[in-house]
């Protein structure tokens, strides 16, 4: 497609691996890019930053063409506006966080700059560093400063390599928010490379799976990776994409409409009514009932119909794919439990829910 | 100190000083290529700048001889632009020491890039820097041992020369006549106080420009 922000076509010679990339990429809000370790995303991220170049290809990005082997064309890094934040958060240790943001915000060329150092500063709770030095921060603080310093280049495209990655879970609470909230906030479309896929589904919009130096699928971010999910080791759960619809503070429960039906999940405390979340629903947690179930203590029983049965990767078991209205669902059910309830595709179920990771 | 002494210790700091500032300036981009470059010609040039470490004195300077040489190509072109001869000049003396003294700039500003991450750099990159700006924002800063090092020890390599200067400049008072060549014209005529006495001084400034470099050396490379 044409109106694709971002077109790549690009070969890559890599000491291990072939990058061989062509696709477009709509960009619209954030982008992840998913995929195993190996598979080139980081690769591919360096073309798109230009701190690498392709033996043969095109770049374009917004019709301005970034790089064309064929016609000898190439924009060097620092004329891309382009904004990365690498993995290792790579601040200048001779310069104060304040200094960082400041040789960022100096430098940015873009007349409409729609919001200025303090608005990054402010929403990146970055006051009380200012005056530190990048060798004594924590790992959430240096990737908190990394963020806004590319921010503060006010980049047309900011791209993201596992920002998060080197960082334990505490620290990665601490930082999602703001990767979720900020780039809408301040404008710039977003690519953000992972191969986490909780971050994932909690940050981007859509999504492109990579694989073996190729980009396999790029599409909506829940319709594509339960369709490509077996890519990237994912085939074993599906993500349900529904709408809060009701708040239970007494029973810590949230009541969610995934379209087909309504499932009741431990509420988490960030929870709005009427917010969009994300389910993603492992084959293990669900089960499947010939009827309507009763005296059981899972809650959420679920209308579905069979659409595949094949052999699980454990010989006892069998993964039996379900449709809930347009959505799938995977269940996983030992081949004795088949063969007791007879199931055969096209039948009329109970999915089970027993629970679900909300993003 | 007798007069003609003195003049040879001040000609000797001109000579160091000029060097060392001219070497800072062409050393740096030659260094700053060697650290980065990915061409074939690297291990060449790198032999290059460390032949005077290796090179007799002599050898260096017969051939600077020859090219000071008015019928030279070099000699001639200088004689058309200043109306001087190279050798036995001043000017001579400064073109022989930079040669003599590159390795000693060019070396530890060379360790001192390749010391700046590639990394930081790409990030000076994507933050709209361009290469002159990221090397003088980023790379310099980060290398300022480096050129501290090479500064110091291109003043003190200069200060210790005798065979090139001998073989290009000879031995004329206020031109060319450094401490190393004052102290050897004493040894010849047996005036051994006033050997002793230009001797020690030089002793005494190169050890404590050594301990200079080692002293900061030793701290780390950035305060926190």
């Amino acid at each position: 497609m044409s109106d694709d922000a971002l077109r790549i076509d690009a070969r890559l010679a890599q000491d291990d691996f072939m990058l061989n990339v062509a696709a477009g990429l709509p960009l619209n809000g954030a982008t992840a890019i998913v995929g195993p370790s190996g598979a080139g995303k980081t690769s591919l991220l360096r073309l798109i930053a230009g701190l690498s170049r392709p033996d043969h290809g095109r770049i374009i990005f917004k019709g301005e063409t970034w790089c064309d082997t064929h016609a000898g064309a190439f924009v060097p890094a620092h004329k891309r506006h382009v904004g990365v934040v690498f993995q290792d958060g790579r601040l200048f240790p001779h310069l104060t966080v304040e200094k960082n943001l400041l040789y960022a915000d100096k430098r940015s060329t873009n007349p409409d700059s729609r919001y200025a150092i303090d608005d990054v500063v402010g929403a990146l709770d970055l006051h009380e560093l200012l005056q530190r030095r990048p060798q004594t921060l924590s790992g959430g603080e240096r990737q908190r400063v990394a963020l806004a310093r590319a921010l503060l280049s006010r980049p047309e495209l900011l791209l993201l390599d596992e920002p998060l990655s080197a960082l334990d879970r505490a620290r990665k609470t601490e930082i999602l928010p703001y990767l979720v909230d900020l780039p809408k906030r301040f404008g710039a479309p977003m690519l953000y490379v992972s191969h986490n896929l909780d971050e994932v589904i909690r940050i981007a919009d859509e999504v492109a799976v990579m694989a073996a130096g190729k980009i396999a699928a790029v599409g909506p971010l829940a319709a594509t990776l339960n369709a490509h999910g077996a890519l990237i080791g994912e085939d074993d759960a599906v993500i349900v994409e529904g709408r809060v619809e009701e708040l239970s503070k007494s029973l810590h429960l949230a009541r969610i409409n995934i379209g087909a039906g309504v499932v009741a999940l431990p509420a988490q405390e960030a929870l709005s009514t009427g917010a969009k979340v994300r389910l993603r629903i492992h084959a293990k947690d669900v089960a499947i009932s010939l009827s309507a179930p009763e005296g059981l203590s899972i809650r959420n029983a679920l209308k579905a119909a069979i659409t595949d049965i094949r052999p699980g990767a454990d010989p006892a078991f069998l993964d039996v794919k379900l449709a809930i209205g347009g959505a799938p669902l995977i269940a996983t059910i030992t081949r004795a439990a088949a063969e007791d309830l007879s199931l055969r595709e096209g039948q009329e179920v109970y999915a089970l829910v027993k629970s679900a990771s909300m993003q | 100190m007798t007069a003609p002494d003195l003049a040879a210790l001040w000609l000797t700091f001109r000579l160091a000083f000029i060097v060392t500032v001219i070497l800072l300036i062409i050393g740096a981009p030659i260094a700053w290529w060697l650290a980065t470059t990915r061409s074939r010609l690297k291990p060449i040039c790198e032999a290059i700048v460390a032949l005077p470490l290796v090179l007799p004195p002599t050898v260096l300077g017969f051939y600077l001889l020859l090219a000071f040489n008015p019928q030279a190509t070099l000699g001639a072109f200088w004689v058309e632009m200043t109306g001087e001869t190279l050798a036995f000049s001043f000017a001579g003396l400064v073109i022989a020491s930079v040669l003599y003294s590159l390795p000693f700039a060019v070396q530890p500003l060379q360790s001192a890039f390749e010391g700046v991450a590639r990394p930081l750099m790409e990030a000076a990159a994507v933050l709209r820097a361009s290469p002159v700006d990221a090397f003088f924002s980023i790379a310099a800063p980060l290398a300022a041992r480096g050129f501290l090092t090479a500064g110091v020890l291109s003043f003190a390599h200069t200060l210790g020369e005798f065979g090139v200067v001998l073989m290009v400049g000879g031995n004329i008072p206020g031109e060319t006549r450094v401490v190393s060549i004052a102290i050897y014209d004493h040894v010849e005529t047996l005036q051994y106080g006033e050997a002793h006495v230009l001797s020690a001084t030089l002793l005494f400034i190169s050890f404590a420009v050594l301990l200079l470099v080692y002293a900061v050396n030793r701290r780390p490379a950035v305060h926190v």
